[in-house]
């Protein structure tokens, strides 16, 4: 089952710049939770705090704490250990280029030490079920390569990847956005699936993708978090003008 | 204006439920498997491991300069700077000078340079600015093939075909036509610092015309066609919006190829003739320094003669370093986007 | 409306001069070009021509014979030359891709970019001071030459080669090739090696075949460092004979047999040489290498 995540006084720097400014909120478990809010806003950097992949960057550090579970983020384990329990989708599939569809998906247990075949079956077929893409591929899992499916196709192989290591928080940053709208649809409808399994935040440009997909939405501006609320009443009743403007299209 | 107009979009909260579709079935998870403690020590062994690989090639560096420094202490301390003065090589006698030897280093490479300039960046231009597309990649990888054969190749062909040819044909017409500025006199064996300098410009050649042709590429489109829009021919709009701003890239080809032609050893060995003399005819033997290590190195008797030899290395070992860096220097100026100086 | 102007304006000439000058560079230009192949082209010839002709069974499988005798071959000088590749290989190809790794995934700072300049400076150093290092550091211990000490060089010089273009070809793999592996709690050690190398295989194997066909022709370093044999040798201690230094020794002789000998000599290698890159290159790009 999934995990509710708290963040307390999160504060993020690319070198001397400042990206966000002490966030706090708490996402529920086993919910989607939409971030939304213009270009260059923080929501990527934001998530991106969340498994620890911001530091990634040279010379970019975070201040606050961040809790997935019972687990301290940034104070109570490794960076790869907490990868394992956090799995993340970016806005452009990058799927492995040289490897099967099936090495792909099982890269992440094979490359963490496990090669028992039997047991890489099962969580293959499982997490391409969950991805919905079993049935396109089943026949040539270790025939296709990863990148020779279509855009949609790769979008759903690298969810399909992130799940097969069993986390238990889903991040996704913006997936649809390179995405044609029906495998938009497809993938929006695989997010209404996995929150039953899976705590997912995602990221998104598309405000009406969060109000189809998320129960919760948070509205970042410029590093801060502005408002953070129900769905529904952030796009009905929002309490901050600021977000008011936004959602009705006065800005962004 | 104030956009009061805009109608507050209704958005409905998700439905709780889809009716009716057969939805994929998420399967409920077995227990996870990848929770174990993660140990940071692979990493940490993984990454000295590889910065001791980039150590190591500096550590390479360090023992070239100190095999070449330690073995040339015998020569320096009884010889000093005289060393690159005097001519008098004598291994009998324990005399050593290495000035001959700077002499053909120095005369067959310029000579190669004089021949091959012309020649590399005529064909660079070719390629980048006249070359109908389709034929380009056949003639780029044309040149790149002669940068292929091994320098022995070279040699060999040289001592078969270029010396006769020259013997026969090219040095009698030479001292003809230009044997009065004293360049082209005296008995025409073939072997000769003109066949050095002949062979050594073909050898440097694809690497003068691989540089030059980067370094023209570089140079941004609207440049041509600034030149042409006021009307130019296009020999005009190469000399004026190309071959201008890519000037220091070409120099720095040009003394990479110098870099090249400093160092090379089989190819000239096999066809300088070998004899340690000064001599302004382009006719007569000569003798480089690089030749003399390939000729005496494995033969030399003594300490000082061995000594002597390396101190000849260490020399080209200096020069070539600081000729190439000079030419690095200028390519990167120019490929790196900082405008050459002097642009029409 | 009136095409006609009231007071015409002169149209701008091309003078015949500069449309002369146009056409003699063109022509110059061509010209440099057929002067250039023309040698490449001889050179090519004359392997063929002459080289073929002394090509024979014989050639290939016996060693020479004593001095001023016809006959004999060379196969001791291509056994020879393999022997000395493969010892250069060992040492130099796994020091080269470690420095690569190095320098694009940790030398990203004034370190790696010290190494990237020293990595240059060998480069430009002549084959033969390469000889002199080699004999001093192992010829001169071991009392004798040997293929050691000849792979010792030749490793020297693939070493920043290969170390270059494997970095070249590591910065090609796109980032978030390597954030996917991280995202998977894949750790870094692990995503160098099984992803980013991986991806990068089929260039980097074709900057080890580049570097390996430009020392497999080398013959400076191996004056007096393999120093050459008559005899087949096994022994990684002793002189042994290099299809290079061979074709050396043949061409400088006066035995009109040794130059025939020389000739065949040059045409198997240069054919090791090329056959050697376009199999890589077609290996390549059948993905047989590719890391699939």
């Amino acid at each position: 089952m999934g995990v509710g995540i708290t963040v307390e006084h999160l504060n993020a720097f690319y070198g001397k710049t400042q990206a966000l400014f002490d966030i706090n909120l708490a996402v529920q478990a086993n919910h989607a939770t939409a971030l939304i809010g213009p270009s260059g806003c923080g929501k990527s950097t934001f998530i991106r705090c969340l498994n620890r992949m911001h530091e990634t960057i040279p010379e970019a550090r975070v201040e606050g704490s961040v809790r997935i579970g019972d687990l301290s983020v940034y104070n109570g384990t490794s960076a790869t250990q907490l990868r394992r329990r956090v799995g993340m989708v970016f806005q452009k599939a990058n799927p492995f280029p040289t490897m099967s569809i099936y090495d792909n998906v099982a890269a992440g247990l094979k490359l963490n030490g496990f090669r028992k075949r039997k047991l890489l079956d099962e969580v293959v077929e499982r997490s391409l079920r969950s991805a919905a893409l079993f049935d396109e591929v089943k026949d040539a899992l270790h025939k296709k390569s990863g990148a020779s499916l279509s855009g949609g196709q790769q979008q759903r192989l690298c969810i399909a990847r992130a799940l097969a290591v069993q986390p238990e928080v889903l991040l996704m940053d913006e997936p649809c956005s390179a995405l044609d709208p029906i495998s938009t649809g497809k993938i929006e409808e695989l997010i209404f699936q996995l929150k039953e399994q899976y705590t997912i935040v995602i990221v998104t440009h598309n405000m009406q993708q969060a109000a189809r997909v998320a129960e919760f939405t948070g509205f970042f501006l410029l590093g801060k978090l502005i408002e953070f609320d129900k769905t529904e009443k952030v796009f009905t009743n929002p309490s901050d003008k600021r977000t008011e403007d936004y959602v009705t299209g006065r800005f962004g | 204006m104030s956009n009061q107009a805009l109608p507050r979009p209704r958005f409905e909260a998700p439905e709780p439920e889809r009716q009716g579709k057969a939805t994929l079935k998420v399967e409920t998870k077995s227990a996870p498997l990848l929770r174990g403690h993660v140990s940071g020590l692979p990493d940490s062994i993984f990454g000295w491991a590889m910065r001791l690989c980039g150590l190591a090639v500096v550590v390479l560096l360090g023992l070239i300069v100190y095999e070449l420094l330690v073995g040339s202490q015998l020569s320096w301390h009884a010889f000093g700077w005289k060393f690159f003065g005097q001519s008098d090589w004598n291994p009998v006698e324990d005399q050593y000078g290495a000035l001959p030897f700077v002499f053909g280093t120095v005369v067959s490479s310029l000579l190669a340079l004089i021949i091959a300039v012309p020649l590399a960046v005529g064909v660079a231009v070719f390629i980048t600015e006249m070359c109908p597309l389709g034929l380009r990649g056949a003639l780029a990888f044309a040149t790149e093939l002669l940068a292929a054969i091994p320098s022995v190749i070279y040699g060999l062909w040289a001592i078969f075909v270029l010396v006769p040819l020259l013997r026969a044909y090219v040095e009698p017409v030479l001292a003809k036509t230009l044997g009065w500025t004293g360049l082209f006199t005296g008995p025409a064996y073939g072997y000769s610092m003109l066949a050095a300098g002949v062979i050594l410009a073909i050898m440097i050649i694809p690497i003068i015309s691989s540089i030059t042709r980067e370094v023209l590429t570089v140079v941004p489109q609207h440049q041509r066609e600034a030149v042409l829009a006021l009307g130019a021919t296009r020999w005009e709009m190469i000399r004026m919006g190309v071959l201008r701003n890519a000037r220091a890239g070409i120099v720095g080809a040009i003394i990479l190829g110098l870099g090249r032609a400093l160092g090379e050893t089989m190819a000239v060995t096999m066809v300088i003739g070998n004899r340690p003399e000064i001599s302004k005819s382009l006719f007569d033997f000569g003798y480089s320094m690089a030749s003399v290590l390939a000729n005496e190195f494995s033969e030399a008797t003594g300490d000082l003669y061995l000594s002597a030899l390396i101190e000849i290395g260490l020399a080209l070992f200096l020069v070539t370093i600081v000729v190439n860096a000079l030419a690095r220097l200028m390519v990167w100026s120019v490929t790196r986007g900082q405008p050459a100086k002097g642009v029409a | 409306m009136n095409s006609t102007l009231a007071t015409p304006i002169p149209v701008l000439q091309i003078s015949w001069r500069r449309r002369a000058t146009d056409r003699l560079m063109t022509a110059l230009s061509i010209l440099t070009v057929l002067i250039v192949l023309t040698p490449l082209a001889a050179i090519f010839a004359y392997l063929v021509y002459k080289g073929v002709a002394s090509l024979n069974l014989a050639f290939l499988t016996q060693t020479p014979k004593p001095v001023g005798e016809v006959g004999g071959g060379m196969a001791n000088a291509i056994a020879g030359t393999g022997m000395i590749l493969a010892i250069a290989s060992l040492m130099g190809v796994p020091l080269g891709i470690g420095a690569g790794i190095f320098l694009s995934e940790y030398g990203r700072n004034r370190y790696g970019d010290a190494v990237r300049f020293v990595s240059d400076v060998l480069n430009g150093v002549p084959s033969i001071v390469i000889g002199i290092v080699a004999y001093g550091l192992v010829v001169v211990r071991q009392k004798h030459f040997s293929a050691l000490a000849g792979g010792v060089a030749l490793a020297i010089m693939m070493v920043p080669t290969i170390a270059r273009t494997t970095e070249q070809m590591l910065l090609l793999v796109p980032q978030s090739i390597r954030e996917a592996a991280y995202g998977l709690g894949i750790s870094h050690w692990r995503t160098t090696l099984s992803i980013t190398l991986r991806t990068a295989t089929s260039g980097i194997i074709t900057g080890v075949m580049l570097a390996f066909a430009r020392v497999a022709g080398e013959t400076a370093p191996l004056l007096f460092t393999a120093f050459g044999n008559q005899y087949w040798n096994w022994d990684l201690r002793q002189p042994t004979a290099a299809l290079s230094l061979q074709i050396y020794t043949y061409a400088l002789s006066p035995f009109d047999d040794w130059h025939r000998q020389a000739w065949a000599g040059a045409l198997v290698l240069i054919t090791l040489i090329v056959g050697a890159v376009a199999a890589v290159r077609i290996a390549v790009r059948h993905g047989k290498l590719a890391g699939a």
